[in-house]
C-alpha cells in the first residue's frame, strides 16, 4: 500500500524507497504462490506415478517425471464401458465451443452497436431486459429449456446445446458490446451515416474493426462459460455426444478400488488446458480490453 | 416511392435486428421464469403437472429445515466471498500498478482460476483441504503434531473452504476490474497532486478510489452474481456436505428438483433466489440506465 | 448357460451372411451409473452379450452422486421427448414414471418367456405397472451385510463375526484399543442411510422396519425403539476416521481389503469391489449378514422408456430378452457380487458369501423377515426417502440428541406425505 506511485515526475529514490521495492515483490510473490499452489499439485500429481502418490507428501517434487497418467486420461480412462479415454469427447467441446462463442459473440455486438448508436425509444428499456437474462440461475432453465429444445427437434444434439449457450450468452456479450460502444464516440458514426453509409455497413467497416478489445473480452468470457459448462452439457446431451466436461466427471468418478489421483489430475489438466491457453495467450489484451471501458459501468 | 421505403427501412434497420433477438430473451428468460412462478404454485413432483394448488409448496419450503442452513450459508458464503474477494482484488490491482516489469506474468497467475472450471479444480482442493491427504497431513509429517485443520469435514466450518476455494477463484477477476479502473485514472490528475505533495495514501485514498466507483459498482455485480449462482464450487467441493452443512439455494434447488421428484418445492426455491436477484440487479440496472442517459 | 459366448464366434465365422442381424438386434440406448469395478465389468457382459445377438449398444455412463447426476439427465431428456431405451431405475421411481406415461411395456417378451413362473412375487410386482413389465430386474442385493478383514481382526483377538450389535460394539471398542478403524465408511448421505436402516432391523426387528421404514408410520417413527436405534448410531459415529466425510464407497471397502480398517456396512455390491481386486471370500475377506435376522432387499433394474422407431423398439425388446436370460442373470451377477433375480439359475458357480444370501433370503420370505430397502430406494417415494436421508445424515454429523433425531424424523416424514 505505501509503494511509491512513480508516474514520470516523481521518481521514488533512496534506502526506504528501495526497501518498499524489495517488499512489494515479496507480496506480490506469496500471492503468486497462492494461487499457483493448487496448479502446482495437480501438475506434479498428473506426472508421478501412483506408488509415489501413495507414499510421498503431495507437496513433493516428483522424483521421476511420468506422462503415462497422460496418455490414459487421454487415450485410454474408462468412461462407463468406454475406454477412449477424454479425446473423443474433447472433440465434442470443440465443435460445441467455437460456433457457440463465435455466434453470441457477434450477435452481442449487433445488439450492442443498434442499441448505442442507432438509438430508438425504448432502448434502455430493452437492454435492462435482456441485461437480467445474465443473472437467472441456470438450473431454473433446464426443464423448459429441455421442453423447448424437444419442441425444436434439437434435443441430444450439438446444435441444440450451441443454441442453449448462444442463448444465454447473449446478455453478457451484449453488456460487454454496449458499454465498449458507449464510451466511442458517436462523430464516426455520424459522419458515415451523413455520407450514406448503412447500418451495416458501418458495423462491418466501421464498428467492428475498432471493437477489439472488446471483442477479446467477450470471447475469452464466452470461451471460458461455455467450455466449462457441465449443467447444460451433462443434461443435453446423449452418451457420446457428451462435451469434455461430463467426460471427466465420469473419469474422476468412475474408480476400480485405487483412486487414481495421477489420471484423474492429468485428465483435470486436460479438459482445462483450452481455456488456460487463452488466457495465458490473450490475458495481456485482456486487461486492455476492459480498460478500454468493456466492463464499466 | 421505392427509395422512400428503402429509407423506412433503412431507419429501422436497429429495431429490425434487435427485436428477433430481444424476442428470444423475453422468451428463453421471461417466458421460463414465468413457467418456474406458475410450476411453484402447482402440486408438480416427479413432472410438471399445471393445476393450481395454492402456496403449499412455499408452506413446505419454510418449513424445510435444510432451506435455513442453505439461505445462511448464502448470507456467509456471499458476505465472506464479495469482502475478501474485493479486497484482495483492490490490494492486488494497486500493488500491481506500480510500474513493475514482469506485471504480465503475475497478472496472469493471478487471473488463471478463473479460466478453470470448478469441476477441474474442485477435486484438488478437496485433497488439500482433506485432513488426512492434504495440508493437515504435510504438517503433522512435518513434526507439528498438534495441528488441525479439518474445516472441510467440520460441519461448522466447511462453508469457510468453500468461501477460500470461491476467493482463489475470482479474486484475479476482481484484479482485473479494479487494474483495468486504475489505467483509466487520469494521470494529469495524479500528477497534479503529487506536485501539491500529497502522499501516496493520500493520492490513493483521496483521488483514485473515489474514481473507482463504478468499477467498484461492477465488481459487487459480479461476484454477488456468482455467489448466488455458486454450485459448481459447492458440488465439485464438499457435495454440500457433511450432510448438508454446506448446502446453498442453488444446490437445495437442484436436490429437489432432480433427486427428490419435488419439483413443487424446488420452483418455489427458485422463486426465491430470483427474487434475491431482483433485489439486487434492479437497482444496478436503475444506476445503470440513468449513467447511459447522462 | 453362456450363451452369447458360442455366439461370438459364429458372428465372427459368418461374416455378411450375419449382416441382417444388426438390423433384427436393434439399437439401445443405455442410462446407467454403473462406473465402478466390478460395476462397469457387469455392464461390460451387457454389453457383449446385446453385441454379440447383432444389436448397437449406445452406452450412456452419468457418473456421480449415486445416479443424481443421471436422474437430472433423465428427466432433461424424457421432458425433451428423446428419452434413452433403458435407464437404470428401480423400486417405486418405476411406478412414478409410468404414471407419467413414459414407459413402454414389454409384455410380450414377458409373456412368451415365462418371467411370472420365475421371478419373486415381490420383485416381479414392483417390475410391473398395470399388470404390465415395465421394467426388468438383474439382480438381488442384500443390504444387511458386514464385511471384515480376517487378518485385520485378528491383530485385535477377534474371533468370529458380531452377530449382535453388542458384539458388534464390542469388537469396534477392541480394535479402538488396537489403534485400528474399526468400521470404513463414507459421508454421503445414502452411506448413512444404509447403515441406519440396518441398525433399525437389529434393534427393531422386520416388523418395526416395516412399520417405520416403509408404511412411514407416526408412532413407530417416534417410538423409544428408533431413539435406541439412533443410540447405537451415534455409538457407530465413533467408529469412523476422522476423515470419512465425502468419501465414496468402493473406496471404504478398499480401506477394508488393505486392511486400513477391519469393517464395512454395505451392500453386496461391495463384494463385487472385493472379488474384482482378486479377493477370495473366506480367506481374504469375510461377509455375516448385520443382526436382526432379516434380509433387506434391494434390486436393480432396467426399466423400458417409450421410443419411437422399428430399430429402437427392436433392440429394447431384444435388450429386455437378454436381461432375463438365465445366462445373462449368471455372469452379471458373478461380476457385480449379488445374486441372480430369477429364482431358477443354478448358484454352484457362486461363493459362499452368494449362497448365503440366497439361502437367507428364502428364509426371510417364509418368516416374513424380508422387508424392502429404504435407502436403496426399493421402499418409498424419493421425496419421502430424501427426508430420511437428510435427517439421518445430519444426526450423524452433528451432536443432536436419539430423542430429537425421532422427533425431528416424524415431523420431517409427515411433511413430505
Amino acid at each position: 500500500m505505501r509503494a511509491r506511485r512513480t508516474d514520470g515526475i516523481v521518481r521514488a529514490s533512496g534506502p526506504g524507497a528501495r526497501l518498499l521495492r524489495v517488499l512489494l515483490f515479496v507480496v506480490l510473490g506469496l500471492f503468486c504462490l497462492y494461487y499457483l499452489f493448487p496448479l502446482f499439485v495437480m501438475v506434479s500429481t498428473s506426472v508421478k506415478s501412483l506408488a509415489e502418490i501413495r507414499e510421498g507428501s503431495f507437496l513433493a517434487l516428483p522424483r521421476a517425471i511420468s506422462f503415462e497418467a497422460w496418455a490414459k486420461a487421454w487415450g485410454s480412462a474408462c468412461v462407463g464401458v468406454r475406454c477412449d479415454g477424454l479425446q473423443p469427447y474433447f472433440m465434442n467441446s470443440v465443435m460445441m465451443a467455437v460456433p457457440a462463442v463465435l455466434l453470441s459473440t457477434l450477435l452481442g455486438a449487433l445488439n450492442g452497436y443498434a442499441l448505442t448508436k442507432w438509438r430508438f425509444p425504448g432502448a434502455d428499456i430493452v437492454f435492462a431486459l435482456m441485461l437480467f437474462g445474465a443473472f437467472i440461475p441456470f438450473q431454473v432453465v433446464l426443464l423448459p429449456m429441455a421442453r423447448t429444445l424437444g419442441q425444436l427437434g434439437l434435443a441430444g444434439t450439438v446444435p441444440g446445446l450451441i443454441l442453449v449457450h448462444t442463448v444465454y450468452g447473449l446478455a453478457f456479450t451484449t453488456l460487454f458490446f454496449r458499454n465498449f460502444f458507449i464510451g466511442v464516440s458517436d462523430g464516426i458514426v455520424n459522419a458515415a451515416k451523413v455520407d450514406g453509409a448503412g447500418f451495416f455497413g458501418i458495423f462491418f467497416r466501421i464498428v467492428l474493426p475498432m471493437s477489439l478489445p472488446a471483442i477479446v473480452v467477450t470471447v475469452i468470457w464466452q470461451f471460458t462459460q461455455i467450455w466449462n459448462d457441465f449443467l447444460f452439457g451433462v443434461s443435453f446431451t446423449v452418451g457420446d455426444s457428451n462435451p469434455v466436461t461430463v467426460a471427466l466427471n465420469n473419469v474422476v468418478n468412475t474408480s476400480t478400488g485405487v483412486k487414481e489421483y495421477n489420471v484423474d489430475m492429468a485428465a483435470a489438466i486436460i479438459a482445462g488446458l483450452p481455456t488456460l491457453l487463452v488466457y495465458v495467450v490473450a490475458g495481456a489484451y485482456f486487461v486492455r480490453g476492459l480498460s478500454a471501458g468493456a466492463v464499466k459501468g | 416511392m421505392l427509395r422512400a421505403m428503402s429509407r423506412t427501412i433503412e431507419r429501422r434497420l436497429p429495431l429490425i435486428v434487435v427485436s428477433p433477438l430481444f424476442a428470444v430473451s423475453l422468451f428463453f428468460v421471461y417466458g421460463f421464469i414465468a413457467w418456474t412462478i406458475w410450476i411453484s404454485f402447482t402440486k408438480s413432483g416427479v413432472m410438471p403437472v399445471y393445476d393450481f394448488h395454492g402456496l403449499a409448496q412455499y408452506e413446505r419450503l419454510w418449513a424445510t429445515p435444510r432451506w435455513y442452513v442453505a439461505l445462511k450459508n448464502l448470507f456467509v458464503f456471499s458476505g465472506l466471498f464479495i469482502a475478501i474477494s474485493m479486497g484482495l482484488g483492490i490490494l492486488l490491482a494497486i500493488l500491481l500498478d506500480q510500474r513493475i516489469r514482469i506485471e504480465g506474468a503475475i497478472r496472469t497467475i493471478y487471473l488463471y482460476p478463473m479460466a478453470l472450471s470448478f469441476i477441474v479444480t474442485g477435486t484438488v482442493w478437496k485433497w488439500i483441504l482433506n485432513p488426512g491427504l492434504g495440508i493437515e497431513k504435510v504438517m503433522r509429517d512435518w513434526g507439528f503434531e498438534g495441528f488441525t485443520f479439518d474445516w472441510l469435514v467440520n460441519p461448522d466450518f466447511a462453508i469457510y473452504t468453500i468461501v477460500i476455494a470461491g476467493v482463489w477463484q475470482s479474486s484475479g477477476y476482481a484484479m482485473a476490474l479494479f487494474l483495468a479502473g486504475l489505467r483509466s485514472v487520469d494521470d494529469e490528475v495524479l500528477k497534479a497532486a503529487a506536485i501539491d505533495g500529497a502522499g501516496p495514501w493520500r493520492v490513493y485514498t483521496g483521488i483514485v478510489l473515489p474514481s473507482l466507483r463504478p468499477v467498484f459498482l461492477s465488481v459487487v455485480i459480479i461476484l454477488a452474481h456468482l455467489a448466488i449462482k455458486s454450485f459448481d464450487l459447492v458440488v465439485a467441493l464438499t457435495g454440500g456436505g457433511p450432510g448438508f452443512a454446506t448446502d446453498m439455494p442453488a444446490t437445495f434447488m437442484y436436490a429437489f428438483a432432480f433427486q427428490r421428484s419435488e419439483l413443487g418445492v424446488a420452483a418455489a426455491s427458485a422463486v426465491m433466489m430470483l427474487a434475491t436477484v431482483c433485489a439486487i440487479i434492479v437497482p444496478y440496472l436503475y444506476s445503470e440506465l440513468r449513467g447511459a442517459r447522462r | 448357460m453362456f450363451r452369447y459366448r458360442t455366439v461370438t464366434p459364429l458372428v465372427a465365422a459368418a461374416g455378411l451372411a450375419f449382416s441382417g442381424a444388426a438390423q433384427a438386434g436393434g439399437t439401445v440406448e443405455v442410462l446407467h451409473w454403473w462406473t465402478s469395478g466390478g460395476e462397469a465389468r457387469a455392464v461390460g457382459e451387457l454389453k457383449n452379450s446385446f453385441e454379440a445377438e447383432g444389436g448397437t449398444w449406445i452406452d450412456s455412463p452419468i457418473a456421480g452422486g449415486g445416479g443424481d447426476a443421471a436422474m437430472t439427465a433423465l428427466r432433461a431428456r424424457v421432458v425433451a421427448g428423446n428419452p434413452p431405451a433403458a435407464v437404470q431405475l428401480k423400486g417405486p421411481g418405476i411406478q412414478e414414471w409410468a404414471e407419467q406415461g413414459a414407459l413402454a411395456d414389454v409384455e410380450d417378451v414377458a409373456g412368451a418367456e415365462g418371467w411370472d413362473a420365475v421371478l419373486p412375487p415381490v420383485l416381479a410386482a414392483i417390475m410391473k405397472h398395470d399388470g404390465k413389465y415395465v421394467a426388468a430386474p438383474v439382480n438381488i442385493h442384500r443390504v444387511d451385510w458386514i464385511w471384515a478383514n480376517p487378518e485385520v481382526l485378528a491383530r485385535a483377538g477377534i474371533e468370529a463375526m458380531p452377530t449382535t450389535w453388542d458384539e458388534f460394539n464390542a469388537a469396534a471398542d477392541a480394535l479402538l484399543a488396537a489403534g485400528i478403524t474399526p468400521l470404513a465408511h463414507g459421508g454421503q448421505p445414502w452411506q448413512d442411510a444404509t447403515i441406519f436402516e440396518n441398525v433399525v432391523l437389529g434393534v427393531g426387528g422386520a416388523d418395526f422396519f416395516r412399520a417405520a421404514l416403509v408404511d412411514l408410520d407416526q408412532d413407530a417413527l417416534n417410538s423409544p425403539t428408533m431413539v435406541a436405534a439412533f443410540d447405537q448410531l451415534r455409538r457407530m459415529r465413533g467408529y469412523v476416521d476422522p476423515n470419512f466425510s465425502g468419501r465414496d464407497w468402493n473406496l471404504a471397502t478398499a480401506m477394508v481389503m488393505n486392511g486400513e480398517a477391519a469393517f464395512q456396512i454395505m451392500g453386496d455390491w461391495a463384494k463385487g469391489e472385493f472379488l474384482a481386486a482378486g479377493k477370495v471370500p473366506g480367506e481374504d475377506f469375510l461377509c455375516a449378514p448385520t443382526p436382526g435376522n432379516g434380509f433387506v432387499l434391494n434390486s436393480d433394474s432396467f426399466t423400458f422408456f417409450k421410443v419411437s422407431g422399428e430399430d429402437n423398439i427392436a433392440g429394447q425388446k431384444l435388450l429386455a430378452s437378454l436381461i432375463m436370460s438365465p445366462g445373462f442373470q449368471a455372469t452379471f451377477n458373478l461380476a457385480k457380487g449379488s445374486i441372480p433375480a430369477r429364482t431358477d439359475v443354478p448358484l454352484e458357480a457362486f461363493d459362499a458369501c452368494a449362497q448365503r444370501s440366497h439361502d437367507d433370503l428364502l428364509k426371510a420370505t417364509e418368516a416374513n423377515a424380508l422387508v424392502p430397502s429404504m435407502a436403496h430406494e426399493m421402499a418409498i417415494s424419493r421425496s419421502v426417502r430424501g427426508e430420511f436421508l437428510d435427517l439421518v445424515t445430519e444426526f450423524f454429523n452433528s451432536n443432536m440428541s436419539s430423542e430429537d433425531a425421532a422427533g425431528r424424523l416424524a415431523a420431517a416424514v409427515k411433511r413430505a406425505m
